[in-house]
Formats: C-alpha cells, sequence, structure tokens
C-alpha cells in the first residue's frame, strides 16, 4: 500500500513554468542605496524611506531565527535581487487591455482568468507579478461602495496618510528578523480600506507571482476594515520550477476597527522543490491582524507549497468580546517542511478565539503546528478552543506539535486538543473495492479529514482548496 | 459467471486457502459456512485483490477475465462487490459524496455517462429508504460514528446502488438482531434478478432462513469438503461441524 501511495504523492508542480517576459531586475545585492532606488522607483514621500532605512539598520543587527522546526542552508542575502518588474508596467496599464498579452496568458495558466473573473465572477483582483502589481480589477464598482482596493505603492501615493498611520502599527518594523527584511525591502501588495459600515460587496483577492530567476517577493499587505465594517479577502500564491532556492519574505497587517470583521483566505502553492529538495520557495512570513472592540479576524490558510513554510498568522485580541479564528490546513510531501501555527493574543475582556489546524505529512517530509495561546491578566472570562490534526501518510514523515499556553488570568478558560491518525490499509481498500483508483481514495480521504476547515473558505475557493490538494496528491500510479 | 479452480491463498506466508474450487452461475446464491478459521472471510479479500493475501496458484475468473491480474478497482469495476463484515470509517467524506464517485467510476467503466447530482439523489434516497436508513445518513460521514447495525445496512446500500454482478457478502449478519437481518435480507432479496450472483459467507444458519440459498458449501481447512442444497445448513445447525472430525466437534453450532 505505502508504495502505491508514494507513487501517488510523485506528482509534478502544476504551475511551475516561466514566462517569457522582458522585465527590469536590479542586480543582486541588499544595501542602502538599493533601498533608495526601491523607494525612488516607488516615488515614494520621504518618511517611507526614511521608515525603510530605519528598519534595514535594525535589520543588519537582529539575527536570522532558528528556533523553528526546520533544516535549511544559510540564505546569501546579498545574492538575491530585490526589484524585478515586467517592463511594460514602466507605464502602469489602466485597464487589462494595455496588459502585456504574455502576462495575461501567465495567469490563464494559473487558473486565474483575469478578464472573466472582471465579468462574471464577481471577484476583484489585484495580481501582483514578482515586485510589482500588475493589475487590480473591478475598481469602478468598488470605488462605488468607497472601497479602497489598489497596490499598497500607489496608496502610498494616493491615501499617504492611511498609509502612515497604520503601516507597522500591527507588525512594527523591529517584529522580527523577517519583517524586519520585509520593511525595508517591501516592493508591493494591496491596500484594502473598508469604510465605517460598509459590507464589502464583493471577494478581494490578489494572487502572487514569483517569475525572474534568483529574486525575492517581499510584499506587503495592509487591510483595515473601519467600524462595524466587513471584508473577505483572498490570496493566492505560485512560482516557476526552479533548482535555486527563493526567497519569499512578507507582511501582512489586519487592522480591524470596533464591530468589524475581516476574513483572511490563503491558498498558498508557491513551488516546494523538486523529490530530493531541490529548490523551491522559503516561505518566511509574519501575518498579524489587531482586533478592537466586538471585532472579528478569521484566518484561513490552505499551505500546499514552499520547501520550507515559517508562518504564524496571529490575531491580537485588544478589544473586549474580540474573536479570533484560525483553520489551516498544511501539507507537506517530498522534502517539505512546514512550522506553522497560530499567536492569538488575549488582552480584552470576554475574548474569544479558535484555532483549528489539519497538518498532513507525506513522503519525507517535516509538518509541525506551533501555537501560542495567551491570556492576559485583563482578559477576564476569555477563551480559547483549539483542535490540532495530524494525518500521516505513509511511514517516513513525521508530524509535531508544540502548544504553548500562557494564562494569567484565572477566570480564562483554555481548550486543547490533539490527534494523530494514518490513512489506513482498511479505508484505501474499502474506497478501492467501491471502484475508486488509489489516487482518487487518497485525496477524497485527506479532504474528509480538512472539511472543518475548507468549510470556512469562500464556496469557489473551497473548490479551489481541494482541487489543489488533489493536484498535490495525485500522482502516476503504475 | 465466477470460476475458482484449484485457488491456493496465503496471508503473510501462512496457507490459508489450499486448493478451493467453486462455479458460480448467474442468478445463483451460494452459502459458505464453516468453523472458524476455515478461511471465509479470506476468500472474499483474495477475490476481491486485497493487498498481502498472495495467490499462490490456480485461477479465478469473473465474466471470463482473470481476476489475478486486476488490481483492486479494477476487479470492482468488472461487478465484484465485496460487503464488509467490519466497515472502516472515513471522517469528513459524506455517504453522498463517497457513493456518487463509487457509481460513477462503474459506469464510466460501462462507457456510460456520469450521473449528475440530481440524478444520483433520487436513487441514493430510494436506496437509503430501502435498507431503512434515515436519510441523514447520506450526509454523515461514511460509517462515521454509524452502529454495527447501521453499518451493516450502509454496505447493502452501497450494493443496491452499484449493481454489481457478483456480491460477496461477509458475514453481513453478525452483529445484527432479527428486525435488522430482516432489512438486509430483504435488501438482498431485492437485488436477485436471475442474473446476478451471490456468495453468502455466514457462520449460522440464520441469516439462511432469510436469504434462501441454491448451493450450500462447507468451507474447512482452507477447502469446500461438503456441498448441498439449503438442508446443509440446517444439518449443519442441528449437529454442528461434528461430521468433519473431532477438532471441530465442540464450541460450534
Amino acid at each position: 500500500m505505502s508504495e502505491q501511495i508514494e507513487q501517488a504523492l510523485e506528482r509534478k508542480y502544476e504551475a511551475g513554468f516561466y514566462s517569457e517576459i522582458e522585465s527590469e531586475t536590479f542586480e543582486s545585492g541588499l544595501d542602502e542605496s538599493v533601498i533608495r532606488r526601491i523607494s525612488a522607483m516607488k516615488e515614494e514621500p520621504e518618511w517611507m524611506l526614511e521608515w525603510r532605512l530605519k528598519a534595514y539598520r535594525s535589520w543588519l543587527e537582529m539575527e536570522e531565527p532558528d528556533w523553528a522546526h526546520v533544516d535549511y542552508p544559510k540564505i546569501d542575502y546579498q545574492a538575491i535581487s530585490y526589484y524585478s518588474a515586467p517592463k511594460s508596467m514602466k507605464d502602469k496599464p489602466q485597464s487589462l487591455d494595455e496588459v502585456d498579452p504574455e502576462l495575461l496568458r501567465t495567469y490563464e495558466k494559473l487558473g486565474i482568468p483575469l478578464h472573466e473573473q472582471e465579468m462574471l465572477a464577481g471577484v476583484a483582483v489585484d495580481a501582483v507579478f514578482d515586485s510589482v502589481s500588475v493589475v487590480t480589477t473591478f475598481r469602478s464598482k468598488l470605488e462605488e461602495a468607497g472601497v479602497i482596493f489598489c497596490p499598497i505603492s500607489e496608496a502610498l501615493k494616493k491615501y499617504p496618510d492611511l498609509v502612515k498611520k497604520y503601516i507597522g502599527s500591527v507588525v512594527p518594523r523591529t517584529d522580527n528578523y523577517f519583517a524586519a527584511l520585509n520593511s525595508a525591502v517591501f516592493t508591493d501588495g494591496s491596500f484594502v480600506y473598508i469604510p465605517k459600515g460598509t459590507r464589502c460587496p464583493m471577494e478581494l483577492s490578489t494572487y502572487f507571482r514569483i517569475n525572474e530567476m534568483n529574486t525575492g517577493q517581499f510584499e506587503r499587505t495592509l487591510i483595515i476594515a473601519d467600524e462595524g465594517s466587513y471584508v473577505s479577502y483572498l490570496e493566492g500564491c505560485t512560482a516557476p520550477q526552479r533548482d535555486e532556492n527563493q526567497l519569499h519574505a512578507a507582511v501582512v497587517e489586519l487592522v480591524a476597527m470596533d464591530d468589524a470583521t475581516i476574513k483572511y483566505s490563503t491558498v498558498q502553492n508557491w513551488y516546494p522543490g523538486d523529490e530530493n529538495g531541490k529548490g523551491g520557495i522559503y516561505n518566511f512570513v509574519t501575518k498579524r491582524g489587531i482586533a478592537h472592540t466586538n471585532a472579528k479576524i478569521s484566518w484561513t490558510q490552505v499551505e500546499t507549497g514552499s520547501a520550507v513554510t515559517w508562518k504564524y498568522p496571529s490575531c491580537v485580541l485588544k478589544g473586549d468580546n474580540s474573536v479570533g479564528e484560525f483553520y489551516s490546513v498544511a501539507l507537506t510531501r517530498g522534502r517539505q517542511q512546514a512550522d506553522t501555527g497560530t499567536k492569538m493574543i488575549h488582552v480584552g475582556k470576554n475574548t474569544r478565539s479558535t484555532i483549528i489546524s489539519k497538518g498532513i505529512s507525506a513522503g519525507n517530509s517535516n509538518n509541525a503546528y506551533r501555537g501560542l495561546v495567551q491570556m492576559g491578566p485583563r482578559a477576564d472570562g476569555a477563551r480559547n478552543f483549539t483542535e490540532c490534526d495530524s494525518l500521516l501518510i505513509g511511514d517516513k514523515c513525521g508530524a509535531h506539535t508544540f502548544p504553548y499556553i500562557e494564562s494569567r488570568n484565572p477566570s480564562a478558560i483554555v481548550e486543547h486538543e490533539a490527534t494523530t491518525s494514518k490513512v489506513s490499509d482498511e479505508q484505501l481498500f474499502l474506497c478501492q473495492q467501491r471502484g475508486l483508483d488509489t489516487e482518487k481514495a487518497v485525496s477524497m480521504i485527506v479532504n474528509g479529514f480538512c472539511k472543518e476547515v475548507f468549510k470556512e473558505l469562500p464556496m469557489e475557493f473551497a473548490v479551489e482548496a481541494g482541487k489543489l490538494l488533489e493536484i498535490s496528491l495525485e500522482g502516476s500510479v503504475g | 459467471m465466477l470460476s475458482i479452480k484449484n485457488l491456493h491463498a496465503s496471508v503473510e506466508e501462512k496457507n490459508i486457502i489450499k486448493g478451493l474450487n467453486l462455479e458460480v452461475k448467474p442468478g445463483e446464491v451460494h452459502a459458505i459456512m464453516g468453523p472458524n478459521g476455515a478461511g471465509k472471510s479470506t476468500l472474499g479479500y483474495v477475490l476481491s485483490g486485497r493487498d498481502g493475501y498472495e495467490v499462490s496458484e490456480g485461477e479465478a475468473t469473473l465474466n471470463g477475465k482473470n481476476l489475478l491480474e486486476l488490481d483492486v478497482e479494477e476487479r470492482a469495476r468488472e461487478g465484484l462487490f465485496l460487503a464488509f463484515q467490519y466497515p472502516v470509517e472515513i471522517p469528513g467524506v459524506s455517504n453522498m459524496e463517497f457513493m456518487k464517485e463509487s457509481v460513477n467510476a462503474m459506469r464510466e467503466q460501462h462507457g456510460k455517462e456520469p450521473l449528475t447530482a440530481a440524478e444520483f439523489l433520487k436513487k441514493a434516497k430510494e436506496a437509503c429508504k430501502q435498507v431503512q436508513l434515515p436519510l441523514d445518513f447520506l450526509k454523515r460521514g461514511v460509517n462515521e460514528g454509524f452502529s454495527g447495525g447501521e453499518k451493516k445496512r450502509n454496505e447493502i446500500m452501497q450494493m443496491i446502488l452499484l449493481e454489481p454482478s457478483l456480491c460477496i457478502l461477509d458475514e453481513s449478519d453478525s452483529g445484527l438482531d432479527v428486525d435488522a437481518l430482516q432489512v438486509v435480507a430483504d435488501g438482498v432479496n431485492s437485488q436477485r434478478d436471475g442474473e446476478r450472483s451471490f456468495i453468502v459467507v455466514t457462520h449460522y444458519q440464520r441469516l439462511l432462513d432469510y436469504i434462501k440459498p441454491d448451493f450450500v458449501h462447507i468451507l474447512a481447512d482452507g477447502k469446500i469438503v461438503k456441498s448441498g442444497d439449503a438442508s446443509l445448513a440446517l444439518d449443519v445447525e442441528k449437529s454442528g461441524y461434528a461430521f468433519l472430525g473431532k477438532e471441530y466437534a465442540e464450541g460450534e453450532a
């Protein structure tokens, strides 16, 4: 049986193509002049440059963290190019018709038909290609509702006060090594502002793609949901197949004002490297949201890609009665390593958080859940529920759970449940006896295991996530 | 239909089936009885191709196809259905979804279009009613939290939906009360159409009061040692397996 499953797992990465697009890429290396050049390219205000430089100087003093349950060779930060943009982006297109058709074909190959999305799906898309945001669809409709959804570089020009007020307010530029690096060199990302009392009329979505060789991607996303507003946001990511490792160090900051709700979903499918662990993306990401009174922040992530993942989308439950949720599916196979989880920081009274984590390990991979639940002294009546399930496929992979619970309030309640199970011979045999092949059977069993998380995804993306898992698990069954 | 000739099979290098012969013609119901450890369940697993069950000698064909050359799912698609003695749970996968995939895999094999969700739902509801399970069982995870009797009825529901040509029922009566037994038997009897064949593996004669066999075979030590009509099962009920020899005389009925 395990042999069949192994074959089923030896599946090629489908988004691994490279697009021939003329681009302008900085030579590799990082110093203050590179940061000045990035800032100048983006025509940024002076304060932004200063902010970047401060972040860079802090970063120089910091040490790369090594506490995660992952193992990778030392990264040479001077061998990375910190800026790459498709050439045709110099005069930013005003509509899709002006976008390089090759670029549009790239997105179509990825299953993101921008044209169609604009017309039919009712999903507004911001597409970030290497370092720049390529196109944001559906803008006029969003503008009618007063919603701002644009590349962060553009927001810096049009709404500098908003950006200045909130950037770094949730993830300070010295928060950690990778966040500091991102703060110094971030090139683009999405900016969202939902006005008071507004329900964003559609799902907002960003697709990130790393195309050029030896480039890093450092996007920065900032979402502000003003009082009583609601927004659902999804990001998807892919990269070409390459032998070298590429670095992705993003920062996402969410601000949910009183009574606001932010739902943030991620489908991450960066190139994971080949079966021997050659190549693949290092996904070192800092995501955090701050929830004010009665606000709610919900993170849902489906992580199937990347060679190494280091990622803990977190909630600071600052306001009374605020709610934090984290729903995660992390699938590792081949030589992939993931150390992912969340932090729920309960500050306000009667704050509630839910953590549902599903880790699936196959092949020679290692999958760790790392989560912190912290009940502060003022968090009277706060509650957390954590469920952490691991599924093992085959006998060469590992699943690890590192829960940290800190309670400084006697009235707070913390629950933690954890299970580990295997895809059993009996389950596979039942499926096969009913006419299903091994691939279908494994993917069905794994999908069932993840059901609690998938039902949290927006409808169309739940289907996408299910398919992605299927693709990640399928193979050439002999 | 099914033809087994001089079949030898082992599990973990232990010989369990030792020269078994069996011919099943379309529409026939064959009961296989025998003492514990005779190889009754093994036969079902060997025929369906379960991993770890090695055939060392002999042949088995279904509708002229050599079963032993086929993968588990290929045998299933050729119309071989095994109703499990202990059906396993698949958490989070709804019964509905599971059976729809399964039914469509069979249809594809026969060059038929897959059923639409609406078409399938109609069939599934009928089958569900037939085995007297509440309709919400279609939405629940496969066997997830089902009682023993519900699991057995769920197996029969799958059999009804899949329309196999050969059904092997592996102790489908074990652990059932009389009412549940009646439901299972009714389900099986409703599928007897003169074409579909059944192998009913059971430890007790009781089931055969409900599902009338055309032939009864006694399996002992990996071979069929005695065959007869339904009356043979009654003999076993009365006097146990004593006729097999001293080692079977006690503790069996």
